[in-house]
């Protein structure tokens, strides 16, 4: 697919006046609003990235919800309720972004129950212990914010909104995920060894939400000259390991990577290989909550069709009425 | 104070506009609570009744995040939820103070006999329009109760049920819109509508229940008998617009204020305790 990565801009020598504005703002690091031209993969690129993240939030909620029933205290099952709340807010403001490039939330829902559009893979996995709700917010909410971050100097303007908005808030749940850890490490033996069973599941598929090395990134090159994603996959992911490795040491917990060492060299962290097997298998489907993830969502879809269906006629009964009135 | 505080008081002041919550007067939880002085065994034992319908409903309303009709009704879900534990740490940290225990040690650490709430609260969710049922009796009900117990002669009562106020008028209003949708929507919505309102109608009587506590407590709490001409008045246009009868039939014989409690109860605290139950003494 070599084509598509060379850049807009090159590929053709005559292009029109507005293609010009469009990548004149572009490359003077504007923003691009709805009401401007954008070449048709832009827009395309855009609505599939911005409609995966909103995926991402919806079915986010899930693996954290688990536990809202069973939060072991009133102040950690308000937090708890409180994140997943936000995680509802995070997928309506990204599926209005979404809206903005002519794509329909009922196509984009659609396409989520139906199983044809793509969610961030780590919320695939289960969530069998409380400490997951920390692991959760320190590496999963961590991972997302080294990727986001970036994004909120998108150049669709509508979406590098969303994201500082989105930013602020993940960056608060990544500190109370890390705060539920570094309680429960400095608890009974039990909550010790629940969090670091926690973290070893969590590790690399956090590790893995950075998206496949850089030579095996499809995507990557167009969405970086069209200034939708700003770092390489394995830059960020390098970010992320940099970070985690001092708070791992605060927090007591083992990183579960035996060849993770400093390059006094590079001053970074390298790490061990990444095992891409486990992320093509979750990715093809082959994960251990890929069903039930969108059971969930679809069954919430379908018993709310009802509900929906009520408000919508609801809805015109209204104005009619108010028309009636009016005339 | 020497009077019980009746339905009769000033309900709203000027700027309880209904739906609007103004948020630079609300106090933080933790405010309330760090304000909170010793309550004696009699107000303790009130506080736990308003502490344990605002528990129980939360956990109810917190199983449909992530399972809501529409993402619009898990947030909106989500906040009628988060008020309502906010209102159940307040009241079980200060009925905790009688007895030298903490709001946890009451969610978590008490059985069935001792939890307080009303049968009303611990209804299960059901579909939609049984939760919405639920919580219009609920909010109507707890706006009249805190807007009355705002004039308590226990401060912190009163100061507990001046924030807690705002935020069931929320309540009310996100239930009051509903039940008009539902209501009045398709054929479909509006028959479920009925059936949530005349399976949940058994469970109101007792929610105006008296109890010897309550002459016990003149002026500190709120007599519940009191409320029920306001709380008839306050959903009677409600359901006047939306063509809905008071259902009559079956008046559950309710008991949750001594300890008698649903078959429902048991289920929903085996959920909620049961991680803390499983680790005695851990703080999380």
């Amino acid at each position: 697919m070599t084509s598509t990565i060379t850049p807009d801009t090159s590929a053709t020598a005559v292009i029109s006046v507005e293609e010009q504005q469009f990548n004149d703002l572009i490359e003077a690091d504007s923003r691009i609003e709805p009401r401007d031209w954008m070449p048709e993969g832009y827009r395309k690129s855009l609505v599939r990235q911005i409609s995966q993240h909103a995926h991402s939030e919806i079915i986010g909620m899930q693996p954290e919800s688990n536990w809202i029933t069973r939060a072991p205290s009133l102040k950690r099952k308000a937090i708890l309720i409180a994140k997943v709340q936000d995680e509802a807010g995070h997928g309506l403001y990204l599926y209005s972004a979404a809206q903005t490039l002519g794509a329909t939330r009922d196509d984009m829902t659609d396409a989520l129950i139906a199983g044809k559009a793509r969610y961030s893979s780590i919320f695939n996995y289960p969530t069998p212990s409380w400490a997951d709700m920390g692991s959760i917010g320190w590496l999963v909410d961590g991972a997302a914010i080294c990727n986001q971050v970036p994004l909120c100097r998108a150049s669709y303007g509508p979406y590098g909104r969303a994201m500082v908005r989105i930013c602020k808030e993940e960056s608060f749940h990544q500190r109370q995920g890390f705060e539920i850890l570094l309680e429960l490490m400095a608890g009974t033996e039990e909550q010790r060894q629940m969090a670091q069973d926690s973290v070893n599941r969590w590790y690399w598929p956090a590790l893995m939400m950075f998206g496949p090395p850089d030579d095996d990134s499809p995507n990557s090159a167009q969405s970086m000259a069209w200034k939708i994603k700003r770092h390489s996959n394995d830059e960020l992911r390098q970010r992320f390991v940099n970070m985690l490795v001092p708070q791992a040491a605060v927090l007591g917990v083992t990183l579960p990577d035996p060849d993770l060492h400093f390059n006094e060299e590079t001053q970074q962290w390298d790490l061990g290989e990444i095992d891409w097997t486990e992320f093509h298998e979750v990715l093809a489907g082959r994960g251990p909550n890929n069903a039930q993830r969108l059971q969930r969502r679809r069954d919430a879809h379908e018993d709310g069709q009802w509900v929906r269906e009520a408000a919508a006629a609801y809805a015109r009964k209204q104005s009619e009425r108010s028309e009636k009135a009016a005339s | 104070m020497s009077e019980h505080i009746e339905a009769d008081a000033p309900a709203q002041t000027p700027e309880d506009i209904h739906g609007h919550v103004a948020v630079d007067v609300t106090t933080l939880d933790a405010e309330l609570i760090e304000g909170a002085s010793v309550a004696t065994a009699d107000v303790a034992e009130y506080a736990l009744w308003l502490g344990d319908d605002a528990l129980v409903l939360a956990q109810q309303l917190g199983a449909w995040i992530s399972r809501a009709p529409e993402l619009e009704e898990d947030v909106a879900l989500g906040n009628v939820a988060l008020d309502l534990i906010g209102h159940a740490r307040s009241l079980l940290h200060y009925a905790g103070t009688a007895s030298n225990r903490t709001e946890d040690d009451l969610a978590y650490w008490r059985t069935e006999p001792d939890f307080r709430s009303l049968h009303i609260v611990e209804q299960p969710n059901g579909d939609f329009a049984h939760t919405i049922a639920r919580q219009f009796i609920v909010a109507h009900y707890l706006f009249e109760l805190y807007s009355r117990l705002r004039a308590s002669a226990d401060a912190t009562l009163a100061a507990i049920a001046a924030k807690a106020v705002k935020e069931v008028d929320y309540h009310r209003d996100h239930s009051t819109q509903w039940v008009l949708r539902l209501a009045q929507g398709t054929d479909e919505s509006r028959r479920r509508m009925i059936t949530a309102f005349s399976d949940l109608w058994p469970y109101v009587e007792e929610i105006f229940r008296d109890d010897p506590l309550i002459d016990r407590l003149e002026g500190i709490a709120v007599r519940p008998s009191s409320l029920l001409p306001a709380f008839d008045a306050a959903i009677a246009p409600v359901l006047a617009e939306a063509e809905l009868d008071i259902p009559s039939g079956f008046v559950a014989s309710g008991g949750g204020r001594t300890g008698k409690h649903s078959e429902h109860l048991a289920f929903l605290l085996a959920e909620m305790q049961v991680l803390t139950r499983a680790h005695p003494g851990a703080s999380w």
